[in-house]
């Protein structure tokens, strides 16, 4: 019972939760023996709220009972990256720094949830401050990849990602900055969406990179993300650079699933040499596949995106280094040295240097140093610049495609330990997905197959314009419905680094 | 373009980071090697093109003066390293000037 | 702390130096809630009760811009003639400290709401016209209490504590350009820059621009080069001028100071000063040359500012009539010189006079009674004018009487007294004091018949024809009717009783 429970989508549970057939707190009780069960192996929550989440659940069971009309996710648990303010959580954002801290005030996002039904199982592992590709960042230990536990889930999100590809959590939600959505589902096998930016509200998410950070839905299938997607996207009037618009029709388009007529653009940039061959392999088929229902397949060429990453890892830094300057140690959060001998400023510096870990250490003297007077026009008003051209980029090539497509990353998910002390290598994880999140337009992940060489999911990346997210998923739940049903079954169901632990094969769906 | 040891020194006080000299070394030579990396940037011709702060291209967004009830005392404080007098209690100041 | 150090006498300084000086004035505007957030921003809330997650820098927390501060900034530009940009954004100054919430303000760099304006004064007869560089917002900063040490000053204090109530309250800077060619008058002519400044903010009603709880404040730059060379030394920023006195003696003690600096051969050292209030007289802060980076960026979290012409125009329709402008209407219609204008624009009596004069009263005796016996109140009790208990309807009142005979002036200061006192309205306090002129001629003949026969001496030296000499029996008489006559009518009825038959 509870295996088959953990084994649905998003969409099976609400449907049976709104019929009477199974309650919100079967469910929730459900998700939390599975969680119990796996996650010393995987290690996606930081805090499991098992009390908040059946209480959420009951008060969704009272509403059906009461008669009470329930919103479309109502009664189905999520997993929510620990970058999001929780009233009745701690809030870490993986990092010491935060230890305990237990915010105020809830994020608008984490509200919506709320105020949707949803049922929020706990706070997902995350590299600290979302700074990292593999979640090794994290000041408490790395998460690691249901689909073999000695490699990351991917990151920034990878606690989510891994929450979600374990059956921990049909839904989750993550913050894509340089492609911190995409890139964990990717490696994880599951869907990961970067909304287009100001579609999903940032209030309330522990700010990384401002102008660059998006909330986004991960679940696993491209319906699921759809649905999460309409249910925490919409104007905030608390952040000034949220969206006034429409959210575009993301569930339609997921159920529509059809690309016949649509443009489709290989980004001739985004493959070739540092490529996975089993990534390019898996792409290339993806792409046949799309032509194959329909979709009218070119080559698009985008020239500034191989400058994407030097002006993302000066832009970000250089955001991140007055994000991070309000760790302080003077309101909240963390304080080391305060012996009665030390000053405010090195209480300050004691703190921060016992607090933060070595990447948040990098990054922010990266940005300081991109700002400094005397190399800031060379440095971060360069990167502004390349960040135009990249824009221009995409708006020429979405005059030649609806959607354009990528690998979602250079390689599969990577052994733990490996890149941990090359940052440059590190950085490579996001190579795909950083241009949308400079250009601030939408892009997905969805999975599109396993590579040969290491028997690891692939991500196809699907990108579409600024406020056209519906393009994507549209794309993407063809590409999904075609694989699953050449394969006979969801990809997920092959995963095995949990053994026989794999609730997607009880389920039988 | 490379980052000398003093300069990552000058950062790490600009960035209130109390750094060990172990640290200093190993973050000196991956801050150089990433330097070095990202000023690829300057490659571009970009002459007269805008930069680009925001991805959203929205302009003039607004509240009304209207007071939105503030959170209180005690639940700022409460999470306070340390307070005195409804007050948040912070080390010596060090004078500005 | 405070080493003396040597200066050379002002009028010697100001001989051989030009002096130049330029003012940036920080006002907090009186919007309802706060730059970024709906937290009220009114004084008076328990330490820490007026924060939310924005001004108190919460992670995730994000600012949204209050429109009433922009629209109160525009409208200090058009009131000061500057140009209003048609598009602009805010910039995070990035510095630790510990009374800012997030460790960097928001603030306008380079690109402030106006630009390029003027403000024109008078001082001493002359003209002199202001330019402004810049009108840019900001947020303001939390406020420390120091605890420990002897002074309860942040040097050698043991600890301090913060109280963020402050924090995100929206502060508007006002940046002069350097103002030359004012030679020995320019303390004079910074301090009337910023009282007229505060004339324009409180006319433009945009804030209370008191300088005594810091709405209001001053940092003054000043260089001296030598007479007549044309060129402009090095500047010092003189930090904490906040009374119009102190503006006049911080530009006079930086003239001093550096003057004696240039004469002993060396150079001024581009530096932030302090002023201390106590002795007028400034003390080196940081050196503006080992001064911090503060890595400006354009804030991400905001989105541009772009007020449409249409905008602007309609903030310009909303302006008031500006306070230069009123004063020369005002005078034309009280007939009252320069001389008497300047002092009730220094009193800060313009607006209590206008009142006065509005309830009736004539506009010289309305003159009279703020710059005299209310002025002298005011500064008995440490207070500004507008802060005393009496109204303007009540001062014209008053002189109502004293103009009708009901009154003389002795009374007229007695009724004012009680007034002041919080005994009532003048006529209530007329009536329970049985305060009035004696007016019945029988009772005041028998006062003066009387104190003629007890002075008889003195009666003979008037009718000798020493008028002067009848000042002793009005005297007596006001005496024996415990002052409650017109003394006028007094040394009438004298001088008759007195007079050759």
């Amino acid at each position: 019972m509870s295996g088959e429970l953990t084994g649905l989508t998003a969409a099976a549970i609400a449907a049976s939760v709104a019929a009477g057939d199974v309650s919100a707190v079967e469910v929730t009780t459900a998700h939390l023996d599975r969680i119990e069960a796996v996650d010393a192996s995987v290690h996606a929550f930081l805090h499991v709220a098992a009390d908040g989440a059946l209480r959420a659940a009951r008060a969704v069971d009272d509403q059906r009972a009461a008669g009470r009309p329930l919103g479309p996710l109502a009664g189905v648990p999520l997993a929510l990256k620990d970058v999001f303010t929780t009233i009745d959580m701690p809030t870490t954002c993986g990092s010491r720094i935060l230890a305990g801290w237990q915010p105020p005030y809830d994020a608008t996002i984490t509200k919506r949830l709320r105020r949707a039904g949803i049922v929020i199982l706990g706070k997902t592992n995350m590299d600290e401050f979302a700074m990292g590709s593999s979640t090794e960042n994290s000041a408490f230990g790395p998460s690691r990849n249901p689909w073999d536990l000695s490699r990351v889930p991917g990151g920034s999100s990878g606690g989510s990602a891994a929450a979600v590809a374990a059956f921990e959590a049909p839904l989750a939600i993550g913050t894509d900055t340089g492609g911190s959505i995409r890139q964990p589902g990717a490696v994880c096998g599951i869907v990961g969406v970067k909304p287009t930016y100001g579609g999903s509200s940032r209030y309330g998410v522990v700010a990384f990179a401002s102008s660059l950070d998006t909330p986004g839905p991960l679940a696993r299938t491209v319906l699921d993300a759809a649905l999460l997607h309409e249910a925490m996207s919409g104007h905030d009037p608390c952040d000034s650079t949220s969206l006034d618009a429409p959210v575009p029709p993301v569930v339609a388009a997921a159920r529509q699933a059809d690309v016949a007529g649509l443009r489709i653009g290989v980004v001739t940039e985004l493959s070739g040499a540092g490529y996975q061959p089993g990534v390019l392999a898996r792409f290339s088929e993806a792409v046949e596949l799309l032509e194959s229902l329909g979709a009218k397949v070119g080559e698009v060429s985008c020239p500034h995106f191989s400058y994407a990453l030097p002006a993302y890892y000066l832009i970000a830094p250089s955001e991140c280094s007055s994000n991070l300057a309000r760790f302080d140690a003077m309101r909240y959060g963390l304080r080391v040295g305060d012996d009665g001998t030390h000053s405010a400023e090195e209480v300050m510096s004691l703190t921060r240097a016992a607090g933060f870990g070595a990447e948040v250490k990098r990054r922010i003297m990266l940005g300081t140093y991109a700002l400094s007077s005397g190399y800031y026009d060379a440095y971060y008003g360069k990167a502004q610049q390349v960040r135009t051209l990249i824009t221009r980029d995409f708006d020429a090539a979405f005059e030649q495609a609806d959607v354009l497509v990528s690998p979602a990353t250079p390689t599969t998910a990577f052994p733990i330990g490996e890149r941990a002390d090359d940052p440059m290598a590190m950085y490579l994880a996001d190579l795909c997905t950083i241009p949308s999140d400079l250009a601030g337009n939408a892009a997905i992940s969805v999975p599109c197959g396993l590579a040969a060489e290491d028997g690891l999911p692939v991500g196809l990346q699907i990108m579409a314009p600024v406020l056209a997210d519906d393009r994507m998923y549209r794309v993407g739940a063809a590409v999904e419905a075609a694989l699953d049903q050449r394969r006979g079954h969801p990809l997920l169901d092959e995963a095995n680094g949990l053994g026989a632990a794999g609730p997607g094969r009880e389920a039988g769906r | 373009m490379s980052i000398t040891r003093e300069e990552v020194a000058h950062l790490a006080s600009l960035s209130r980071l109390a750094l060990g000299e172990d640290e200093l070394d190993r973050f000196a030579g991956q801050l150089d090697v990433i330097i070095a990396a990202v000023a690829r940037v300057q490659e571009v011709a970009a002459e007269g093109i805008p930069p680009m702060t925001h991805a959203a291209g929205v302009i003039n967004v607004f509240r009304d003066d209207t007071v939105v009830p503030p959170l209180g005392a005690d639940a700022v404080l409460s999470q306070a390293p340390s307070a005195e007098q409804g007050r948040f209690r912070v080390p010596r100041i060090l004078a500005e000037d | 702390m405070t080493e003396t150090m040597p200066v050379v006498p002002y009028d010697g300084a100001v001989a051989r130096y030009d002096p130049v000086f330029g003012l940036e004035t920080h006002v907090e505007l009186g919007t309802v809630t706060k730059m970024f957030c709906g937290s009220p921003a009114g004084f008076g809330a328990e330490p820490n009760a007026a924060v939310c997650p924005v001004c108190l820098g919460l992670p995730g927390s994000l600012p949204v811009i209050n429109r009433a501060a922009i629209e109160y900034t525009i409208r200090i530009g058009l009131a000061l003639n500057c140009s209003i940009a048609s598009w602009c954004r805010f910039a995070r100054k990035n510095y630790f400290y510990p009374d800012m919430p997030k460790n960097y303000q928001i603030s306008q760099y380079d690109e402030p709401l106006c630009t390029d304006g003027w403000l024109d004064i008078t001082v001493a007869g002359a003209d002199f016209r202001i330019g402004i560089e810049r009108v840019h917002l900001e947020e303001d900063t939390g406020k420390s209490l120091h605890v420990g040490g002897a002074t309860g000053r942040i040097h050698g204090a043991d600890y301090s504590l913060v109280d963020y109530n402050r924090a995100g309250i929206p502060l508007v800077e006002v940046v002069t350009k350097p103002v030359p060619g004012t030679g020995a008058l320019a303390p004079v002519v910074a301090r009337a820059y910023v009282t007229e400044l505060r004339e324009v903010l409180r006319a433009l009603d945009v804030s209370d621009v008191r300088m005594e709880e810091g709405s209001l404040r001053c940092d003054v730059n000043t260089s001296l080069a030598p007479r007549g060379s044309g060129t402009w030394g090095t500047r010092t920023e003189t930090k904490n001028v906040n009374s119009l006195r102190s503006v006049e003696r911080a530009v006079q003690s930086e003239i001093e100071r550096q003057a004696a600096v240039l004469d002993a051969g060396r150079r001024v050292v581009l530096e932030t000063r302090h002023y201390h209030e106590e002795t007028g007289q400034t003390t080196p802060g940081r050196s503006k040359e080992e001064a911090q980076d503060y890595r400006y960026f354009p804030e991400p979290d905001l989105v541009p500012v772009a007020p449409s012409a249409e905008w602007v125009e309609r903030l310009r329709a909303t302006l008031p009539e500006l306070p230069s402008a009123r004063r020369s209407r005002l005078q034309a219609v009280w007939g009252l010189s320069d001389l008497d204008m300047t002092a009730l624009g220094n009193a800060g009596a313009l607006d209590l006079v206008a009142g006065t004069v509005a309830a009736g009263a004539a506009p010289a005796d309305a003159r009279k009674w703020w710059l005299g016996e209310l002025s002298r109140h005011a500064n008995e009790s440490g207070t500004e004018l507008t802060a005393l208990p009496v109204t303007p309807a009540q001062v014209a009142r008053i002189a109502e009487l004293v103009a009708s005979g009901s009154l003389n002036d002795r009374l007229a200061r007695q009724v004012l007294d009680g007034v002041l006192a919080g005994q009532g309205s003048p006529d209530e306090i007329v009536a329970a004091r049985g305060l009035a002129v004696v007016s019945d001629e029988g009772t005041l003949l028998a006062a003066v018949d009387a104190a003629i026969a007890a002075n008889q001496e003195v009666a003979a030296k008037v009718l000798d024809g020493k008028i002067a000499a009848a000042g002793a029996l009005v005297g007596a008489v006001m005496e024996a009717t415990r002052g409650q006559a017109d003394a006028a009518r007094v040394r009438e009825l004298i001088l008759q009783r007195l007079a050759q038959p």
